[in-house]
Parts: C-alpha cells; structure tokens; sequence
C-alpha cells in the first residue's frame, strides 16, 4: 500500500513537471509570436489574438489532461490495494 | 467571498480526520440508483451512502447534483434570454438588454468570421453552449463548501456527498462533446453525401492507393476531436476545484490564496466556454467545406 502510493506520488510528480515543462515551452513560443507579430502588424492585433487563445487551447489540452489525471491519481487513487 | 469560504471550510473541514478525507468526500457525487448487493437496502432504490457503493451501482445510476445544477442553469440561461427578448426595445436599452445584445453580437462575429457555410443552426448552437458552460464553470467561484453545505442542511444528512460545478463530472462534458460530435457526423454526411464524408476519411492526404495509411491516419484524428473536447473542459476544471479544495484545507489562511486564484479563474471560466464554442464552430465548418 504504501509503495504503490508513494509510487503514484512519484508519478504524479513527473506528471506534473513534464506537463509544465512542455506547455511553458510552448506558451513562450506562443506569446513570443502573437507579441511579434502584433508589433509588426498591429491592425491584425484583434484577429491574431482571437487564433492565440484557439491555439493556446490545442496547446494546453494534453498537459491539462495530465495535471487532472495526476489530482485524481492523488486525492481519489484508483490503485489503492 | 473568499472570507465566507473560510468560515464554511472551518466548520466543514472539522469533521473530516484527513485533509485527503475532505477532498475525497468533496470529489463525490450524490448518486441515485438501486442499492446492490451486499449493501444496506439491496435492490431498494435510493441514494449512494458510500462511493464504492455509487461505484457498484454500475451503468442505472444517476449523478442527482450534475444532473440537477446542469439543467438549474440552462434554464437560467434560457429563462434570462427569454425575459429580455420579450421586452426587447429599439429605444434606449436596459442593463441587461446591452449585455445580451454583447453576447449575441460576440457569437455572432466569431461565427461569421470561422463559419464559411450557411446553416442558420450554428449561431444559436455557439450561444447556447458558450452561455451554458459559463454559467456552469461559474459554479466554481462558489465557495467550495457552500452549495454541498446547503444540500446537507436541506437533506438533514450531514455525510451527503454533494458535487456542486456540474463541468466537473466527466458525463456532462463528454456528453456536450458527445452532441457536437453526432452534429458533425450528421452535417458531414448530410453536406458531402455519405461517399464523400468515407472519401475524405479514405482519401487524404496521399491519394487513393495508400488508403490504409490514410484510415490510419484520419480515423483516429477525427475521434479525437470530441475527446479532445470533452477532456479539455473536463481537465481544467477540475484540476481548478481541486486547487480550491486543497486552499480549503488552509484555515484561516486561505483567504490570502483563495483571491488569486478565484481572480486566474476568472479568465479560465470564460476562457474554456469560449474554446469549447469556437471549436465547435470550427469542427462543424470542416464538416460543411466541400472538397
């Protein structure tokens, strides 16, 4: 019982920061871009920032997946024994 | 707000022994079925008392609070659109005729700017679940214990589970996702005829003879749209009511965390009603283009 918890721990730990590793990355990546752009263009401004937050919604989709399977994994574990 | 949710976690977090407790019995929902065997009442039908027992219940089980709150908000949202529409004036309008006419106007561009074809049912579809999903992602700025208190008092049962944000359950939002994507397999076999909707699936992107690696490729693309959907809504919001509950847990010192965090919340709640409804429009305008 409790390896497997500490192991679900562990997991969730990972879960977590390879999560917010990936979607930082990609976050940076992403508003880097829409500030760029908007300066070169800021007539567009309105439009670019409508497809930033559809494209922040790809982006995140996965890590927040993970974020909530690794609170479920922790607060209501399906693997306790 | 913050402050109340103080006072109602000091008193509700009493009676819990762990901090992990509070959260579970948090997490649980308040689950209509028929009691199975080996529990108290098997084969009566009435309320879970335990979640295994809701577990056990299996597929003929209901969960009452998503259920309920679900459809409590839609009829706001209908009843508050219904009211303003039939007092509508060209004159100068009212506070709540503006906002409506905000709202409207809102959906209104998004879906002619992302929607190229002409179907008078997509704008009302994006209103609907753009209003309804933030009316019932709002239920998160509720102070946690505050609706499963009331219920608890109401029901004179002081271990009632009770879910209050109906987003939080997985039914409701795979469910939303469920709806749209039986509209986009309609509309794509009803636009492109059911030949074209196969081909497109058959087809692309390496012509004819690779139609295998095209199947293996499309097919599990177009699945993952409604669970793509479904999880995101899901995903966020309960990760967010999880983070509140755990603030929770803090005594008195919540307060100083639960105001951040309602106020990054405040962009998250109108934030992922607003991905699900361009989505959706942009999901549907797939299924309308014509190759």
């Amino acid at each position: 019982m409790e390896t497997i918890y500490a192991a679900v721990l562990i997991a969730s730990a990972l879960i977590f920061g390879i999560c917010g590793a990936g979607t930082a990355i990609a976050f940076g990546n992403l508003g880097g871009k829409l500030i760029e752009s908007s300066a070169r263009q800021p007539e567009l401004a309105p439009r670019l920032q409508t497809q930033f937050f559809l494209v922040a919604g790809f982006v995140d989709v996965i890590s927040i997946i993970g974020v909530g399977m690794a609170m479920l994994f922790i607060f209501a574990t399906p693997f306790s024994v | 707000m913050a402050e109340q949710a103080a006072e109602h976690a000091e008193e509700g977090a009493a009676q819990y022994a762990t901090g992990g407790e509070y959260i579970n019995h948090h997490l649980g929902f308040l689950t209509y079925g028929k009691h199975p065997d080996g529990y108290d009442h098997a084969g009566e039908w009435g309320f879970a008392h335990s979640q295994e027992e809701a577990a056990d219940m299996g597929f003929w089980s209901i969960h009452v609070d998503t259920m309920g709150l679900s459809v409590v908000t839609g009829l706001i949202f209908l009843g508050v659109f219904l009211a303003v529409s039939r007092k509508v004036t060209s004159g100068i309008p009212g506070g709540l005729q503006n906002f409506v006419e905000m709202l409207v106007e809102m959906v209104q561009s998004s879906v002619k700017t992302t929607f190229q074809g002409n179907n008078p049912f997509i704008a009302p579809l994006a209103l609907t679940i753009f209003c309804w999903i933030f009316l019932m992602n709002l239920l998160d700025l509720v102070p946690v214990d505050l609706i499963p208190l009331a219920a608890q008092g109401v029901a004179g049962d002081s271990h009632l589970f009770f879910k209050a944000v109906p987003t939080t359950d997985v039914n409701i939002t795979i469910g939303l996702s469920a709806s749209v994507f039986l509209l986009i397999l309609f509309y794509s076999v009803k636009v492109k005829g059911m030949g074209g909707f196969l081909g497109e699936l058959a087809f692309q992107p390496f012509g004819k003879w690779a139609m295998p690696l095209n199947l293996v490729m499309e097919v599990p693309a177009f699945l993952a749209k409604p669970v793509s959907l479904a999880l995101r809504l899901f995903g966020n919001l309960f990760a967010g009511e999880v983070i509140f509950l755990i603030i929770a847990l803090l005594g008195y010192w919540q307060a100083f965390l639960h105001v951040p965090w309602a106020i990054f919340h405040l962009l998250v709640v109108p934030l992922q009603a607003y991905l699900f409804m361009m989505l959706t429009i942009v999901y549907l305008n797939q299924a309308h283009q014509h190759h």
